[in-house]
């Protein structure tokens, strides 16, 4: 199973150590993964400030490092919603099909759906709240959204009950948006810093010494107004906690 | 960066403790509907059925308008066609003007806001008088709603308290909700009783039989149409469902999604005239037709105005309905604004962190977030694009086209973390405003991998 590791952009720069445990993980679970140095952005931030014309050649760019591998596995589900979701579109337009979308994964649902991961060693005795981020939760639904009346499920959960002794928690509004929402956060500064200082607060009445996610982006955020605020909480990938006995 | 927007969200959120409690009253709406759509085993089976027979009936609308007006006309009603604003103003003027009427009762209608049809007719010598409760606490101090469904959900108590002291002449300082609703109601009842014209607007149209049905909690519409010989209704073109079969669904939906009620206290069916009386109904196109030709945006045309997408929406519960451009706030109307006027209302599209929990609390499934992504898409051309925000996007193009520098950048990227504080921390640094700025890595992923620190190369 050849896997192409999709590390992105801020990732790389600010959490190297979350694409590490990424790499340990996948590594571990005998997946043959590689890394295409050549890789930058997925080109979200611009789509979503409203340059989606910018995003062809990345998307491009993309298709071509990545269009040899089996899986292509990510640690941020919500460069890899705008991947699965917004690639073919944006390349179809432009007359080229795109080959990656349909097996670009974020690394929860991956080893969650297709690695069927059921069994971790290690132990991580602390309270965790988990952070149900908005595209993973209602675009990749990782877990199910607290609008729909559907099956309650989280795949964070599942796998997250495979450490021992870790306690898991998770915050009331259980899927609130925390505020991040790429160029939102400052567009939008004062609304942005107000929804995650609430989010916050909402996992910190959980009396979890850790927050964690399958999305980096918005605990960098929170971690950015924990930090201005002296809030005593901690911030972790999923993937992170999952690597504890590695 | 910033927008009118923006600058208003600021401006409200100042009053923090207002903002805390505008937020929680509306996330207990949601809370209240989310009970009972968890209560209903079939309920994603009941939006998805709403969503696509109003889709049908949009998309079908010539033939079931016809219906309609035949039905309704052979039933008594008459029918008036209103191609914009402006017509349906002077037709609903001209009806009035013909029969004396010095006083109109109405009840919630957001068609009549979107047509500023009071001020319209007050400046002709109508006096108007609005009968839902928050619609007429606002009417009093000359302002327009703040939500669609809870037209005065920004003020408090003692705020309304305030209003009718100075407005009702209420006791100073009385604040008790019971003591409020009586004087209102006390007041009212003086208008109802010397109407000579009601007016109505629409919850739904069913083509089938020409009915007009309306929901409404307080009775004020079954009030107003009681005592006047003259009902008037005003309804958009896109209310009409086909029949009563799929008012149904429609009705087990509406309550549920709005205010988090089975039902509201009151569902009203109109078919035809009392003995003696008018009823008229003024069908207003006002750009809906336009709107069945924008295959990007056709979906807001299944839009059933129960206001749970500004409930759900982590924006709009901070920071209320004044904070957007157009008179319809949240996400749904970001998207209608847009529609009316791209170059005007522009602004409220950045009050979306593209979360999609509107998308999956609309009763009818209308793609609300996506659509506000399309229409981000389009601020370029209309040159309506945030100029910073562009040079940051062009900037992040150049650098992530370029592979090379891409990984120069990230090398020396950590220079940053070591700058004195007042050179980062300044009015240009919107992100440091309410946040520290996160660290960055002495070593990237890719020149750890580069090094062979991540994998063991063989």
């Amino acid at each position: 199973m050849k896997v192409g590791l999709f590390i992105p952009c801020y990732v790389n720069a600010i959490y190297p150590e979350v694409g590490i445990a990424t790499y340990k993980l996948l590594d571990y679970l005998g997946a043959d993964v590689n890394y295409p140095v050549r890789q930058t952005c997925c080109g979200q931030p611009m789509a979503n400030a409203g340059f989606e014309q910018m995003v062809v050649d990345l998307a491009k760019h993309f298709d071509d490092l990545f269009s040899g591998y089996d899986y292509i596995v990510s640690p941020s589900s919500s460069c890899v919603s705008f991947v699965k979701k917004k690639y073919s579109l944006i390349m179809q337009n432009e007359g080229y099909p795109c080959q990656t979308s349909g097996k670009t994964h974020d690394v929860c649902e991956f080893l969650h759906d297709v690695l069927k991961v059921d069994k971790l060693p290690g132990k991580f005795p602390h309270k965790v709240s988990i952070h149900n981020s908005c595209h993973g939760v209602r675009e990749l639904h990782l877990s199910s959204a607290s609008e729909l009346n559907i099956p309650r499920h989280s795949k964070i959960k599942n796998l997250l009950s495979t450490i021992e002794g870790i306690e898991i928690l998770e915050p009331d509004k259980i899927d609130e948006c925390c505020g991040f929402g790429g160029m939102f956060s400052i567009e939008e500064q004062a609304v942005s810093v107000r929804m995650g200082y609430d989010k916050l607060k909402n996992h910190l009445a959980t009396g979890a010494e850790y927050i964690t996610g399958a999305d980096s982006s918005c605990l960098m955020h929170m971690q950015g107004i924990a930090e201005r605020e002296r809030l005593p909480v901690k911030f972790l990938h999923v993937v992170q906690i999952l690597t504890a006995g590695l | 960066m910033s927008t009118k927007h923006s600058k208003a969200a600021e401006r409200f959120m100042n009053n923090t403790e207002h903002e805390r409690w505008h937020n929680e009253t509306l996330w207990q709406v949601r809370a209240k509907r989310d009970k009972l759509a968890m209560e209903i085993p079939e309920w994603e089976q009941l939006r998805d059925l709403a969503s696509r027979i109003k889709t049908h009936t949009i998309t079908n609308l010539d033939r079931y308008l016809t219906q309609f007006a035949e039905r309704a006309e052979a039933n008594g009603a008459i029918i008036h066609w209103a191609k914009d604003a402006n017509d349906h103003n002077e037709i609903v003027y001209d009806i009035l003007r013909k029969r004396d009427v010095k006083k109109l009762v109405k009840s919630k209608s957001m068609l009549t806001e979107e047509c500023k049809m009071n001020e319209y007719l007050m400046d002709k010598g109508i006096d108007v008088i609005e009968s839902d409760l928050g619609e007429r606490v606002l009417q009093l101090i000359h302002k327009q709603p703040s939500h669609i469904v809870m037209p005065a959900i920004h003020l408090q108590k003692e705020e309304i308290g305030k209003i009718f002291e100075n407005e009702l002449y209420t006791e100073k300082g009385n604040n008790n909700p019971v003591y409020l609703v009586h004087a209102a109601r006390e007041n009212l009842r003086k208008e109802f009783l010397s109407a000579d014209a009601a007016m109505t607007g629409a919850n739904f149209g069913v083509a089938t039989s020409g009915d007009i049905v309306i929901c409404t909690n307080e009775g004020n519409a079954d009030m107003g149409t009681s005592f006047p010989k003259l009902h008037i209704v005003s309804m958009g073109i896109e209310k009409l469902i086909p029949d009563y079969k799929s008012l149904s669904i429609f009705i087990r939906l509406l309550a549920r999604s709005a205010t988090g009620q089975p039902i509201t206290t009151y569902t009203s069916h109109y078919r035809k005239p009392r003995k003696g009386n008018e009823m008229h109904i003024v069908l207003v196109d006002n750009g809906r037709s336009d709107i069945l030709k924008n295959e990007d945006h056709v979906q807001t045309l299944k839009c059933i105005r129960c206001g749970a997408c500004m409930n759900t929406c982590p924006v709009y519960r901070r920071i209320g309905g004044y904070s957007y451009t157009y008179f319809i706030p949240g996400p749904i109307g970001i998207n209608l604004g847009m529609l009316e006027s791209p170059r005007k209302y522009a602004d409220n599209l950045s009050a979306c962190s593209l979360c999609y929990s509107c998308n999956n609390i609309c009763p009818v499934k209308i793609d609300l977030a996506d659509q506000i992504y399309k229409w981000r898409q389009s601020l370029d051309s209309l040159d309506e694009a945030d100029r910073a925000k562009k040079l940051v996007s062009y900037a992040m193009k150049f650098l992530f086209r370029h592979p090379t520098l891409y990984n120069v950048v990230l090398k020396i990227a950590p220079i940053v973390n070591k700058m004195p504080r007042s050179l980062i921390y300044n009015s240009f640094n919107d992100w440091g405003k309410g946040r520290e700025l996160p660290v960055f890595a002495e070593e990237s992923f890719t020149r750890m991998w580069k090094k062979g620190k991540v994998k063991k190369h063989e």
